[in-house]
């Protein structure tokens, strides 16, 4: 139930309601409960309507290197 | 799109699982680790994860479900407001088949004519007060600390629009106290917990410290296959180590403050106080229930609900496999009387319940 999905802010407007790109489908989110400043090209993760919380570009990068060089070397 | 593919490459999982393979070897003793969360459940079953695994390495289905944990008590009051006389109860569409006493449960109530309304989420539910003024509207708000905050953002933002058929019936808990009933029950022995990455998005990584301290690993995961993967290296190699702590696998969402915006506006509306679990009774501090400045959005004291004490059936061993106790397997009711077409229990109910993910992907 406590499904999210990762997704690209297209637009956001006065209301605080943003259209986020989920896969391909866009959908509106509502941005209030975000506690990080957001704007169109950022990637937040979002549940049941709401983003809840900006993704780490940074930190997403770094994890993803240490899996490459996982990838990159077999077990010894 | 980004963030998903990249986490599903099959190669990389091997590596992972090869790893895993020497670090099990190394560690060297049978290990249990509790994935608390339904989304993982339902992850690892339909990756196969758990068949990936050596067998030394066993992975065990937690509460955090909360549809699942939903006890036949709350599902009965739920039942008896939306029976209502012209109100609209509208919910998340898992609650709809979960059954209460004999078997009764939204969708029956609906086939029978009660109003009763699915939403994907909880601001739907303004835009429906607005359009039937003349009614009442009260929302089912069931979910843990995901999901908590986004009920508690709909609530604050009916009170700025001023509007007044609206309401919740709250039977939101919060996970850690769930967890720490486990840790101290003697009759679970667990090495480690995959603990809930959504969850831990709103709640940060201190709020499990009392893990380590109890000797558990603790690794908060994301969903995808390399996300569960990554994380039970992660959990084996602490082992190794023989230092527990907490680890944040899915560091692209979950910092170690969690989101202190949701945790405001959570705590805002809401104050904790006992709750009842199916399956582990009734856990201090669990629940969530509002507080006084926000009471006026309270269903339960709206519509003055009784008091109704609910029976599960008396076969069905949800309460038993909550607590990882059981394998879905094992309870007699298990695909001979209780399936997904015509669940028993919860845990069969909810795609992510233990038993259903069982039933599907064995």
């Amino acid at each position: 139930m406590c499904i999210a999905f990762p997704g690209k802010i297209l637009s956001i407007d006065e209301n605080g309601l943003a259209v986020v790109d989920i896969s391909g489908v866009q959908r509106e989110v509502c941005i209030d409960l975000l506690a990080e400043e957001v704007r169109p090209g950022d990637y937040v993760i979002s549940h049941a309507g709401y983003a809840i919380q900006r993704i780490d570009e940074e930190a997403a990068e770094e994890n993803l290197a240490l899996l490459k060089e996982i990838l990159d070397h077999e077990v010894p | 799109m980004k963030y998903l593919e990249e986490y599903r490459d099959p190669l990389l999982a091997k590596r992972l699982l090869d790893r895993i393979a020497a670090t099990a070897e190394r560690v060297g003793k049978n290990v249990t680790i509790m994935e608390v969360c339904g989304s993982h459940t339902q992850a690892i079953g339909r990756y196969g994860i758990r068949k990936l695994l050596p067998p030394a390495i066993r992975l065990i289905s937690g509460p955090g479900c909360p549809v699942c944990v939903t006890s036949a008590s709350h599902v009965d009051r739920a039942l008896w407001l939306a029976d209502r006389e012209g109100l609209i109860f509208a919910t998340f569409g898992d609650m709809m088949r979960v059954p209460g006493t004999e078997g009764a449960s939204l969708q029956r109530l609906r086939a029978s004519g009660a109003d009763v309304r699915v939403v994907s989420s909880a601001m739907d539910c303004i835009a429906m007060a607005q359009g039937e003024q003349k009614r009442e509207v009260v929302f089912m708000g069931i979910g843990f600390e995901t999901t908590a905050p986004t009920i508690a953002s709909m609530v604050q933002a009916s009170r700025k629009r001023g509007i007044g058929n609206l309401s919740v019936f709250s039977v939101h808990k919060i996970v850690p106290p769930a967890l720490k009933i486990l840790v101290e029950d003697p009759q679970i022995n667990l090495d480690g917990f995959l603990c809930p990455g959504h969850v831990s998005i709103i709640l940060g990584s201190a709020a499990y410290a009392f893990l380590p301290e109890a000797g558990k690993a603790a690794i908060i995961a994301g969903f995808e296959p390399v996300d569960i993967i990554e994380g039970v290296l992660l959990l084996l190699e602490q082992l190794e180590r023989g230092k527990p702590e907490v680890v944040i696998q899915y560091s692209r969402v979950v910092r170690p403050e969690g989101n202190p915006r949701a945790l405001a506006v959570m705590d805002e509306v809401f104050e904790t106080g006992d709750a009842e679990w199916r399956g582990l009774g009734t856990i201090p501090g669990s629940g969530l229930f509002f507080r006084r400045e926000y009471e006026s959005f309270d269903a339960e004291k709206r519509f003055d609900v009784p008091e109704i004490h609910g029976q599960d059936n008396p076969g069905c061993s949800c309460g038993t496999v909550l607590k990882g106790l059981m394998d879905p397997e094992e309870c007699p009711l298990f695909r001979r009387v209780c399936t997904p077409a015509n669940p028993v229990g919860p845990c069969m109910v909810s795609s992510e319940g233990s038993c259903a993910a069982h039933y599907r992907y064995g």
